[in-house]
């Protein structure tokens, strides 16, 4: 299983550089925004926390539809579901999900209190948003696992893939947001939102990979 | 062992057949008396006195509770059918299920449709990113991707349980997505919209209300039905090109 | 203001869309319908119609 982790950080960071990818394409979302907005720093400031919140979750559903494709091309996903009489196919998936999370969303988290620079953010604000990205996008890729299972035979499974998974990681949005607002904001309590934004992710993480185990060995066969 | 999996198969080719029997005698009637339900409850419903505080409006209730009703009820059965095809392998819960998908996303849309249509007069406007709403249209999101995913994938057997997977795991998120949205909108204090709280509806108003509920049930049955027999008939088509196919190739070498 | 345009529209719109949808599976299930005819008529036949005759 470590072996597995390792074998997948290693291949995302080298395959075609997905992780700088995502991020700039996080960038360049984050970018673009004030153009459309106005260079109104108040504003920017106020909407900042969203910002980062949209672009990350595009930026990570980006990447999501090669989480098992490639290894589909190269035939080590047959061997993996062969191999789940002795390792359970759902570990698995979780643990491919982590390395796809270190390896490509990990970087976006980093990322963001950067971005956050940019988007005129207070301290507080920015770091609160990159601690709510942290607790959250395991949740994005959790979920959008099994969304990546069920597409995963389809040539250009990429855009199906983001169709799927968008409606499922509304509540994830609105509790993150939530949450690095209340930080910035006094009167509302940043806890439970974040906590609620946690309980979620440890939900995902059981389903997610529970679901695309059974996709993957229904698209097997 | 051997002779319990053929009999098995056997009853599974023999049961689409004898569904279709099934569906071909009774579908008529089916049909005949879900427009007469849903005709009699919206006549029912225009003969009702008007409500004295949305007046004539009140009539596009007998619409908007039924689409909204059958639009979750859609789901729940489509998440009965992905069951039945992951854990029993029935052949029919996965026609249901593919069948189900754009007959539900069309009553969805038209629940949407109607709930706008009123809410123009009543709040002033055409959508508000009300609680109950955002639900539904989240709802109707999940339908249209439901439908792009059997629409993409060729293979029914792959299809099947890919929809049937994305079904349940949308279930499953349903609750939390309700909540979620309700909380949310709490949170931001929607400015400016009235409540359409009637605690206690008028029975004069119920009846018809009920009436046409039922009717546009059967009708989503009728429906249902329909597509389920055209979906068996496409996937017969199939089989039956495969198998002109490989008698063609059996007899060119010949 | 009048409502009773507001209600028009909604039945309508509802008697639009099931009534498209309902076209929509019935052309479906005509031509499926011809389909297997064409193909009946060319001598292609399924299994268990197959084993039903014999």
């Amino acid at each position: 299983m470590l072996a597995l982790y390792i074998r997948d950080v290693k291949l995302g960071i080298r395959a075609g550089g997905g992780a700088l990818v995502g991020v700039l394409f996080f960038l360049a979302v984050i970018a673009v925004a004030p153009f459309a907005i106005g260079p109104d720093a108040n504003l920017l400031a106020r909407i900042g926390p969203a910002m980062l919140w949209i672009g990350a979750l595009l930026a990570s559903l980006l990447g999501l539809d090669r989480l098992f494709q490639v290894d589909r091309e190269d035939g080590s996903l047959d061997l993996l579901i062969l191999g789940s009489s002795r390792h359970m196919l759902p570990l698995t998936v979780f643990v491919k999900c982590l390395a796809h999370w270190t390896a490509s969303v990990l970087p976006l988290v980093v990322a963001a209190p950067v971005l956050g620079l940019l988007m005129n953010m207070s301290p507080l604000a920015t770091f609160a948003t990159a601690l709510t990205l942290l607790a959250g996008t395991p949740a994005i890729v959790f979920i959008g696992a099994a969304g990546a299972a069920v597409a995963v035979s389809l040539p250009r499974g990429g855009l199906l893939v983001s169709v799927l998974v968008l409606p499922l990681v509304i509540p994830v949005l609105i509790f993150g947001v939530s949450a690095s607002y209340a930080a910035s904001t006094q009167p509302d309590p940043f806890l439970p939102p974040f906590l609620m934004l946690c309980a979620l992710m440890l939900f995902f993480a059981v389903i997610g990979p529970l679901a695309a185990a059974v996709a993957l060995k229904g698209a097997s066969d | 062992m051997a002779e319990t999996t053929i009999s098995g198969r056997l009853t599974n080719l023999a049961n689409p057949t004898r569904f279709l029997e099934l569906v071909g005698r009774f579908l008529p009637w089916l049909a005949a008396i879900a427009l007469l339900l849903t005709f009699a409850g919206l006549a029912m419903g225009f003969a009702a006195p008007e409500d004295y505080q949305q007046g004539s409006t009140v009539r596009i209730m007998y619409l908007h509770v039924p689409f909204a009703w059958i639009s979750m009820f859609c789901y729940m059965l489509m998440a009965a059918a992905a069951l039945g095809t992951l854990v029993w392998k029935h052949p029919l819960a996965d026609v249901a299920l593919k069948a189900a998908a754009p007959i539900g996303a069309t009553f969805t849309a038209l629940a949407l449709a109607t709930g706008s249509i009123w809410g123009r007069p009543m709040w002033g406007t055409w959508w508000v990113w009300d609680g109950r709403l955002t639900s539904v249209f989240v709802l109707f999101l999940m339908y249209l991707g439901i439908l792009a995913l059997t629409r993409a994938l060729d293979d029914p057997q792959r299809s099947a349980r890919a929809a049937a997977i994305l079904t349940l795991v949308g279930v499953i998120n349903i609750p939390i997505i309700k909540f979620s949205v309700e909380w949310w909108n709490t949170l931001h204090q929607p400015a400016s919209v009235m409540r359409l709280d009637g605690p206690t509806i008028h029975p004069s108003l119920l009846w018809p209300l009920l009436v046409s509920a039922i009717g546009f049930t059967l009708i989503f049955f009728t429906l249902h039905l329909m597509a389920m027999r055209a979906e068996i008939w496409r996937r017969r088509v199939a089989v039956m090109r495969r198998m002109a196919a490989k008698r063609a190739e059996n007899r060119a070498p010949a | 203001m009048n409502h009773a345009v507001f209600v028009t529209a909604a039945y309508a719109v509802s008697a639009a869309g099931l009534i498209g949808l309902a076209i929509w599976i019935l052309v479906d299930q005509r031509m499926r319908q011809r389909e297997i005819a064409e193909l009946e008529q060319i001598g292609v036949q399924r299994r268990s119609a197959r084993k039903a005759k014999g």
